[in-house]
């Protein structure tokens, strides 16, 4: 039982933290949201320096090795500063989808180049009358003259508009999931680019007849990968709410020690101070659930679903719990798009929209849970 | 970071377990898993086998004739006491007197009262809360007036757990009423035999008898009854307050009770089918484990934390607020789960002597539990307290 951290994560943790301090402040971040994406950005790039892009990555397919206490490090820090990097989205995931699926010459034409920071991808796994159920997939595909034939529409997919191209889950004709590897602008596609409420990049992806060799498909049976992929998502997004929630949690600390009324700082009422430190506790257990996942990742399948699946119902409650409390601790300006708290709570609050929220995850945990 | 007991110390848990399997009459781990009260006798007896085998006091280090445990070694232990249903240490002596006096306590002090503790010889109790002092406890006001080698002692203490079978009473007691009110208190051990000292029962809404009010009308103590300094008396209690408070979350309490329940609810039927299968019901059981998980990976942060040198803080607090609120919440659920058999109350079987069908012995004590849990939120500070704690000293608020 060990909840220190390596020299070399406290390195990283440090690293990341200066990071984020020095090139997303608020003004920043304002900046890159509003920057048109033409290739890699600046801190992108600072990314693939940092060795950030190989670390989540096994070594057989030439990444750093890192577990997944290395990823809530990375996610964690990248929560509190909001960062608006697809570091999740566009590497992480379909990145190990692909070291998970692709064999040496899917891994050298769509993998290496991910992690030497050459592109970026996506992940198109939801569609619209499925919910959050990665498996009730109604896009087709089917195999004719040795060619692939994909129809559907794919749901909400992050990072779109950046990836050179998609990951896409489709229905084989044995009723097996496949997973389909579609470059950008292949003919047949079309895009309908938006942003989440939340501030990140996303659009629906319509599959229309997109033809596709036999080289762009990555697996006809990815059920366990996808389980697997789904579940490191979890876990990573946990950590990232864990930095989102310790911004939102000091941000309305301060406030409160500073703003003024009846003559006194906020922070002398015991009915603020009280809600304050609700905040703070629902904080700390979430950390303990996230640890939890991060440390899960590694476990027999369905108890490492289990844990995760708990983390996640936990968080999502406690996420938006601690955005509630921050939009009122600060009054009327925690209503405004310019009060900097806003975005930390318009982030809590989606990170439940986010891979199922904690409704699907009880229900997960009620199937599992043991009598006794 | 990882979440797994090293090999040693699966090997401890399992040496515990055997030891508990072994050692523990089974007597009284029926009446403790039916929540009947134990009489002193029980205690004595267990704390007795414990004391054979140098397990009595669990948090003592060796020098004073403890087993040197760690933290993670008496979480283990006190996680194995609480599945086998042994009953918990009476913790006025051994976790609570001890302490302060190994750290305040003259040579001579610890000479006689260490020894006295570790062979059961001494049942202590604790004269902290008054009529007029509960969450504000630097309000006391029972006075100790100097007169030359004794204190005269007058007042009145409240809440005292067991002081009924107790034959030493440690106590907080005002030495000099114009100081600021924390530096005018004194620690002193007091004699129950000592003339002037009346113990009176107060029965709890649960209908039993655990706590008492006590007396002291001219109670003579001798000056060197007193620990540490006079005006001293704040910083021992402060400092038994923060003292080894890892166990604070009732952790192993929580997890028999839920696994209690879960079993429970799955016996139990409703319209044919196991209550547990209830959505409504089964949705709070799934959060009361949630709830259950991230408390139990809290509390190992804490103990990680102690075990490699650092002072468990502020973190107990918030250790005691979520474990009292879900072993609350656990309480209610199993009432609940009994449905009408939540009814019918049984003090004599319950406090007494008095037998019952098995049946009816099952779920007797279910609804006076859930009302003796109150206490959890309201004793050793109450979770209100907690928060105000968190607030000043790890918000700085």
């Amino acid at each position: 039982m060990d909840f220190a951290l390596t020299d070399e994560q406290r390195m990283l943790e440090e690293t990341l933290t200066r990071l984020v301090t020095d090139q997303v402040s608020p003004e920043q971040r304002r900046a890159m949201l509003a920057a048109a994406p033409e290739g890699a950005s600046p801190l992108w790039r600072t990314f693939a320096e940092l060795g950030l892009l190989h670390m989540p990555f096994s070594e057989d397919v030439g990444g750093l090795g890192g577990d997944g206490t290395d990823l809530m490090i990375i996610m964690q820090a990248l929560g509190r500063g909001l960062v608006p990097e697809a570091y999740l989205a566009g590497l992480v995931l379909p990145g190990q989808l692909l070291a998970l699926t692709a064999n040496s010459g899917q891994q050298t034409e769509w993998l290496t180049p991910l992690l030497e920071g050459e592109h970026q991808l996506a992940f198109a796994w939801q569609e619209h009358n499925a919910r959050y159920d990665a498996l009730a997939i109604a896009t087709q595909a089917t195999q004719q003259d040795g060619q692939w034939q994909l129809t559907g529409k794919k749901d909400v997919v992050l990072n779109l508009e950046a990836a050179a191209a998609s990951l896409v889950t489709a229905r084989l004709d044995n009723a097996k999931l496949g997973l389909f590897i579609v470059p950008a602008n292949a003919p047949g596609t079309s895009t309908h680019l938006y942003r989440t409420i939340d501030d990140q990049p996303a659009g629906d992806l319509t599959l229309d007849n997109v033809t596709l060799p036999p080289a762009n498909c990555l697996s006809e049976d990815v059920s366990d990968a996808l389980a697997e992929v789904l579940a490191l998502g979890r876990a990573a997004l946990c950590a990232q709410a864990i930095g989102a929630m310790e911004e939102a949690c000091d941000q309305t600390l301060a406030y409160l020690k500073e703003r003024k009324q009846f003559g006194l700082p906020l922070s002398t009422f015991q009915a603020l101070q009280h809600r304050m430190v609700d905040m703070h506790l629902h904080l700390e257990q979430s950390r303990s659930m996230a640890i939890l996942a991060a440390t899960s990742l590694t476990l027999p399948a369905s108890e490492r679903d289990y844990k995760i699946a708990a983390a996640k119902a936990y968080c999502g409650e406690s996420a938006r719990f601690i955005a509630e409390q921050a939009i009122q601790l600060h009054g009327a300006m925690g209503m405004t798009e310019e009060c900097y708290v806003a975005s930390y709570a318009k982030h809590l609050v989606m990170f439940d929209h986010y891979f199922g929220d904690s409704d699907y995850h009880l229900e997960t945990v009620s199937e599992l849970l043991t009598a006794a | 970071m990882n979440l797994t007991f090293s090999p040693e110390e699966q090997a401890f848990r399992a040496e515990v377990r055997h030891f508990l399997a072994e050692a523990l009459p089974s007597d009284i781990s029926e009446r403790v898993r039916l929540g009947r009260h134990l009489r002193a006798e029980d205690h004595l007896r267990w704390q007795n086998i414990l004391s054979e085998q140098g397990w009595l006091a669990s948090n003592w280090p060796k020098e004073h004739g403890g087993p040197g445990w760690g933290p993670v070694q008496r979480h283990i232990f006190d996680e194995e006491c609480a599945a086998a249903h042994a009953p918990t240490v009476v913790p006025f002596g051994v976790n609570m007197v001890a302490p302060v006096i190994m750290k305040f306590g003259s040579a001579e002090q610890q000479q006689y009262y260490l020894p006295r503790i570790l062979s059961n010889q001494d049942w202590w109790c604790q004269g902290y809360s008054e009529p007029g002092a509960g969450s504000d406890l630097a309000g006391l006001n029972t006075r100790a007036v100097r007169d030359s080698d004794h204190y005269v002692v007058n007042g009145q203490k409240t809440w005292t757990t067991l002081g009924q079978h107790a034959n030493m009473l440690f106590c907080l007691v005002r030495t000099d009423p114009d100081a600021k009110k924390q530096a005018g208190i004194s620690f002193l051990l007091i004699d129950m035999q000592t003339p002037g000292i009346t113990v009176r029962p107060i029965i709890t809404l649960d209908g039993a008898h655990e706590v008492n009010e006590i007396f002291l009308d001219n109670v003579r103590v001798p000056v060197e009854n007193r620990v540490g300094e006079e005006g001293q008396g704040w910083t021992c209690a402060k400092f038994l307050l923060t003292h080894e408070r890892t166990g604070i979350a009732g952790l192993g309490h929580a997890k028999q009770a839920l696994r209690h329940l879960k079993s429970l609810a799955s016996r139990i039927e409703h319209r044919g089918k196991p209550l547990l299968a209830l959505p409504s019901f089964r949705h709070r059981v799934v959060k009361a484990e949630l709830e259950l998980m991230a408390l139990e990976v809290t509390n190992l942060r804490v103990i990680a934390a102690a075990r490699d040198g650092g002072a468990p803080g502020a973190e107990s607090s918030l250790l005691k607020v979520r474990g009292s609120e879900l072993r609350q919440e656990l309480s209610e659920l199993t009432r609940r789960a009994l449905g009408p058999a939540a009814l019918p109350f049984f003090p004599d079987f319950l406090h007494g002597e008095g037998s019952l069908d098995d049946e009816r012995a099952q779920s007797a004590a279910a609804s006076a539990q859930y009302f003796n849990r109150r206490k959890l939120s309201i004793y050793g500070g109450a979770n209100e307290i907690q928060k105000s704690i968190v607030a000043k000293t790890i918000l700085n608020m």
